[in-house]
């Protein structure tokens, strides 16, 4: 029984680790772009299939690196041609049914390029077999995975608080028109800061590749644990959308050793709690996004 | 221009009274001009919200799906009578919507997009998880729309034509409360709140409990929309509660003009019967779809009714 908690647990702290992934960029672009991306999901699943085209040429090392690369690429592409027209409409609206359209048509077009059926991204042996026989479920790869993300939060601080890059998002996610007026390209850390999402998307889609295998949809099951993972963290905190990712992942892990079916319902509960009991979400700001 | 509105409505309603016999012609048939009287009751209870309140909800899906499992599981384990099923559903629908009210009504914009979204997502995962009562993934079969008796006399409605009128009628009656709604006092405070909210407080009105009876009385027709739903096809499944199809009622307000009364009748028209005609000459319907939200939203942010409208001012 314990080892079964334990193993729920820890799968239910790599789900989390995936949720933390997708919020911190969803809520990089929500606070700066003013966009609800509903095409982030769409981001994950081109990470993970580019990843699964260059493997074979760059080995599994560089798919990991140029998966999310090429996301954040498309993502640029995106957000010039398609999001930069919509900014002077205040109404978020417009940009949620836009990416709400974006996330069809790469649903359809993976579909139709890679087909409907699951693809397997192969893991190298070393990493894919268990590191001891107690604890069958903690794999290598499963090791890889969460320093793999410990490494991109703390990359992300680091950019965020220490280049001038960094200080500029945060300093435009408080009055953009003030760091307009300072000559700041407001435009540019606009696309950067989307492109800079969607490459946290794209790391999050070639990581659970490696757990779950590839499928267009894949990322549809991804994106609304993560709209949760914002609201209970606090709209308007990074640290909260990563302590939220985490808290949903564990909680649905555990649920599942007790009550399988209700290990979905359960995200969207805590999230009921946490509106009744803290409004703004756990580390969220009064005011912010209202 | 009173009388220009009127002379419009009742040519509208001469034509969707005369539908079973000019669709056919047209190449249509009655179940998909059902379908078209639906999802257009269904978006014009949203747009009360979206369009008049101004609360960008993108979860009510959720209280339409509330109302199609609602009636038909009172067809399935209740009673076998179509009215008794399409009240329960509206009132299931309804009450879930006044229940998680409160949850928003104080927020605005993206927070209140968000919400929404995600407690329809948890209302899906219950009708996909609760497999014994729910029928799952499958979806709710096994139930169908029963004879209306009134007194002697019985309407047999398992006829698509005869079932297209009742719609029509519950349309209609709909349509008639909404509109009332819209010219009362309460419909006028939705839009003094939609267009500045914190005036609207500093009035003395309670913006927040305005917002919660918008988002109730919205839902509450979302629901009679979903029941329909379900006794048009005698079927229901999670995919009516998914935040898809929450997706497509937004675009259908956006398409026909979200700030006109009858302007998601005329999204709804469009969208359903695009779709209908693409799932059956492509595959690759799905992306044909996503490029028409692509091309409304740059293109068309007024939607169609709003674009004529300017059109007739420009030339006034």
């Amino acid at each position: 029984m314990t080892q079964l908690l334990l193993f729920n647990a820890f799968n239910g702290l790599i789900q989390g680790a995936f949720y933390a992934l997708m919020a911190l960029g969803l809520a990089l672009i929500l606070s700066l772009n003013s966009v609800i991306n509903m095409a982030h999901g769409g981001f994950l699943v081109i990470g993970a299939y580019l990843a699964y085209v260059f493997a074979p040429y760059v080995g599994f090392a560089g798919a990991i690196v140029l998966g999310p690369l090429g996301a954040a690429a498309i993502g640029m592409v995106v957000e010039r041609v398609l999001i930069r027209p919509l900014y002077k409409r205040p109404d978020p609206l417009y940009t949620l049914l836009l990416t709400f359209g974006l996330a069809l048509v790469i649903q359809d077009l993976t579909r139709t390029i890679w087909g409907p059926t699951g693809l397997p991204f192969e893991v190298p042996q070393i990493l894919a077999s268990p590191v001891s026989t107690v604890f069958f479920f903690i794999t290598g790869y499963r090791l890889l995975v969460v320093a793999l993300v410990a490494v991109a939060v703390i990359g992300l601080f680091l950019l965020l608080r220490r280049t001038p890059l960094g200080i500029r998002i945060r300093a435009g996610t408080l009055d953009l028109e003030t760091v307009s007026a300072l000559g700041v390209n407001i435009y540019m850390l606009r696309a950067l800061n989307f492109a800079l999402g969607c490459l946290l998307a794209g790391l999050a889609g070639v990581l659970a590749a490696g757990v779950l295998g590839l499928t267009p949809p894949m990322g549809n099951s991804l994106i609304m644990p993560s709209f949760v993972a914002i609201i209970v963290g606090g709209v308007g905190s990074l640290v909260g959308a990563i302590l939220g990712g985490l808290l949903i992942g564990l909680a649905a892990g555990i649920t599942t050793t007790f009550y399988p079916a209700a290990s979905e319902a359960v995200i969207y509960l805590i999230m009921l709690i946490v509106l009744v009991v803290r409004p703004r979400g756990l580390l969220g700001h009064e005011g912010l996004f209202e | 221009m009173m009388r220009d509105e009127r002379l419009w409505m009742a040519l509208g309603w001469i034509v969707l009274a005369l539908a079973p016999w000019w669709l056919p012609w047209l190449g249509g048939y009655s179940a998909l001009g059902t379908k078209v009287l639906v999802y257009g009751l269904g978006v014009m209870a949203l747009n009360l919200l979206l369009g008049f309140a101004g609360g960008l909800s993108f979860g009510h899906a959720a209280y339409f799906g509330l109302g199609a499992y609602g009636a038909g599981m009172t067809l399935k384990y209740l009673a076998p009578s179509t009215p008794l099923a399409l009240l329960a559903g509206t009132v299931v629908g309804g009450l879930a919507a006044t229940a998680f009210g409160p949850l928003v009504m104080r927020r605005r914009g993206i927070y209140f997009a968000m919400i929404t979204i995600a407690i329809g997502q948890l209302l899906y995962f219950v009708a996909v998880r609760w497999n014994e009562f729910t029928g799952g993934e499958d979806g709710l079969a096994g139930f169908s729309r029963q004879p209306l008796h009134f007194g002697g006399w019985v309407l047999d409605i398992r006829d698509e034509n005869k079932y297209y009128y009742v719609v029509l009628v519950c349309f209609t009656v709909a349509a008639w409360i909404m509109r009332g709604v819209l010219r009362s006092p309460l419909g006028h405070t939705w839009v003094a709140i939609r267009e500045n909210r914190r005036r609207a407080e500093f009035l003395g009105v309670r913006a927040d409990l305005y917002i919660w009876a918008a988002f109730a009385i919205s839902g509450t027709f979302m629901a009679l929309a979903g029941a329909l739903n379900a006794l048009l096809f005698n079927f229901t499944s999670p995919q009516d509660l998914h935040w898809i199809l929450s997706g497509d009622f937004v675009i259908m307000i956006v398409l026909g003009g979200m700030r006109n009364f009858w302007g998601p009748l005329l999204g709804a028209l469009i969208y359903i019967v695009a779709q209908d005609y693409l799932s059956s000459v492509t595959d690759n319907w799905m992306t044909f779809i996503g490029l028409l939200f692509m091309v409304i939203v740059l293109a068309f942010p007024r939607g169609i009714l709003g674009l004529l409208r300017r059109r007739g001012k420009a030339a006034a």
